[in-house]
């Protein structure tokens, strides 16, 4: 990983991207392999390493006990960070994440996006050197991940660094500079979105229904393809002329073109298989 | 992985935890003062003056005040297990609190430690504010009785350590029952609480010093309340320090097992 980039983790449930998270946190213990973050030995000094992270976590724990400062205070407590500076801290990133109202509320009364911002707000009480993000918008609603993104944009125009896990591919290529898809806990690719998406699944998807008489056509013209469910893929450079040749050709039901995501080089790699 | 009895690397970072629990107490203060105190007079109007009316003394010593460092003792044992029981087990399990704490510098055993203190403490908090109450009837002998507040925190950390190896391998909160029923209750009664332990069969008596942690407090309480300190204090002592120990290390070592995979 390198210094301000904003990393990404993508796989399927189960792939092991928590896991992952977890190592470099020094949560869980590496049962092999050699794991070096912010340049030490999990095993050897945790302490230190955890001092120059903040980890949002997938699951809500923040503390029930607490107002949204209390929470943001007491955690300050955590990183040996002196009561008056995290006093000064907990308002101030109470404002970054627009909970400034909710200042003197118990957390329990927050809606899901207010926690994740708080939970936002309390990775970054001791000014990590990482940020640890472990799906940070699983659950929220379009509005509330659009603010997440946009404070994490935000996080990474100060130049931090950041890793972060998320099935939503979307999210992946809005933020991500760099990332990997994993699965079975082994790194399938590496790269930046564009140049994944170009590799893997080329410029642009033509979609047509399926039917015998289609499949039948595409193996004639000698075009590879993809079935997806009830549609068939084809990937290429130009749909323009796919399109052309199957609407000449094949006489399809329906057409449809679009620039290639995500999410079909994610799919094409990991499978349509259902993970459990 | 380690022994379930090598020692932990715990830091000063437990006190953190500790500070977390104790700033919870303090802001719910109020409602934290009144059981001790109530409990105090409940078991002294009860008991010590329900059955005291028929009991009259045991061995020379007025029924009340053979109680009351009884009561201190059960005191002691009941608020360390409850906060290291239920306590720990909804901080753990239900708030997540100590997956939040072992992302910063805290590891899982400064966790674990700062808990057990925080539970000895609040074995304090209980004994300092019923010992105002039973000197107010006259049934412990001061000043010797203040010496019961260092005892109820070594006590309150032995209870606390039992306490949070049941809460270790505990599959849910209902199973936390057990050792309630099974443990906690049968030891209020038959630990040399509310009739001496030598009325008991001397099989019986063997049982109860071997193993009910509560007859060694009961006995060193009894000790300090009434001034009757003897050198018997020190094996009592012993038992309660190698237990505690023990318990400690074990419960940090089994928490350790449930939360880090």
């Amino acid at each position: 990983m390198k210094k301000g980039e904003v990393f990404g983790f993508l796989g399927p449930n189960g792939a092991g991207k928590t896991t992952t998270m977890k190592m470099i946190a020094c949560v869980s213990p590496k049962t092999s392999g050699t794991l070096i973050v912010l340049g030490m030995d999990p095993d050897e000094a945790p302490a230190k390493i955890k001092a120059g992270l903040g980890v949002v976590p997938q699951e809500t724990n923040l503390d029930p006990d607490f107002t949204c400062y209390g929470n943001l205070f007491t955690y300050a407590r955590y990183f040996d960070i002196p009561e008056a500076a995290a006093a000064k801290k907990a308002d101030e990133l109470l404002e970054f994440v627009q909970l400034t109202e909710k200042r003197d509320i118990t957390v329990e009364k927050l809606s899901g996006g207010m926690k994740r911002r708080l939970i936002l707000a309390r990775a970054l009480v001791n000014n990590p050197d990482i940020l640890i993000l472990d799906e940070p918008t699983i659950g929220l609603d379009p509005q509330a991940r659009h603010l997440i993104w946009e404070k994490l944009r935000a996080l990474q125009a100060q130049g931090n660094t950041i890793v972060l896990t998320t099935h939503y591919l979307d999210e992946a290529a809005r933020l991500c500079d760099r990332l990997v898809i994993m699965d079975n806990g082994r790194i399938l690719v590496e790269g930046t979105p564009a140049n994944l998406v170009r590799e893997h699944a080329g410029r642009e998807i033509v979609e047509v229904e399926k039917s015998a008489e289609v499949v039948s056509c595409l193996q004639d013209l000698q075009i590879p393809y993809e079935v997806a469910g009830d549609m068939i893929q084809v990937a290429t450079e130009s749909s323009r002329d796919v399109a052309r040749i199957l609407l000449d050709r094949c006489r399809p039901e329906k057409v449809i073109t679009r620039p290639a995501t995500l999410e079909d080089v994610f799919l094409k790699l990991t499978g349509r298989k259902l993970r459990e | 992985m380690p022994h379930i009895l090598s020692i932990p690397p715990v830091s000063r970072r437990a006190i953190k935890v500790w500070h977390r629990n104790m700033t919870v107490f303090a802001r719910t203060w109020q409602v934290n003062f009144f059981p001790p105190l109530v409990e105090a007079l409940l078991y002294l109007f009860a008991i010590g003056m329900g059955i005291g009316s028929y009991v009259k003394e045991i061995a020379g010593i007025p029924y009340m005040a053979f109680i009351a460092p009884a009561i201190l003792a059960i005191a002691v044992m009941n608020s360390a297990f409850f906060e290291c029981t239920y306590g720990s087990f909804v901080r753990m399990y239900y708030q997540k609190s100590f997956d939040a704490m072992i992302a910063t510098p805290l590891s899982i055993e400064d966790v674990i430690a700062g808990e057990l203190l925080w539970g000895a403490t609040r074995s304090v908090i209980y004994v300092v504010i019923m010992l105002p109450v039973l000197a107010v009837f006259g049934v412990i002998s001061l000043p010797l009785a203040l010496l019961a507040i260092p005892l109820a925190f070594l006590g309150g950390l032995m209870f606390a350590g039992i306490a949070m190896c049941f809460t270790a391998v505990t599959p849910g909160i209902d199973t936390l029952n057990y050792p309630m029923f099974l443990f906690i209750t049968p030891m209020t009664l038959f630990s040399g609480t509310f009739f001496p332990l030598t009325l008991l069969p001397v099989a019986l008596q063997y049982i109860a010093l071997a193993l009910l942690p509560l007859t060694h407090l009961v006995a060193i309480m009894r000790m300090f309340t009434q001034a009757t300190v003897s050198p018997v204090l020190l094996l009592h002592l012993a038992w309660i320090i190698m237990v505690t120990i023990l318990c400690c290390i074990a419960a940090i070592n089994l928490m350790r097992r449930r939360l880090i995979v």
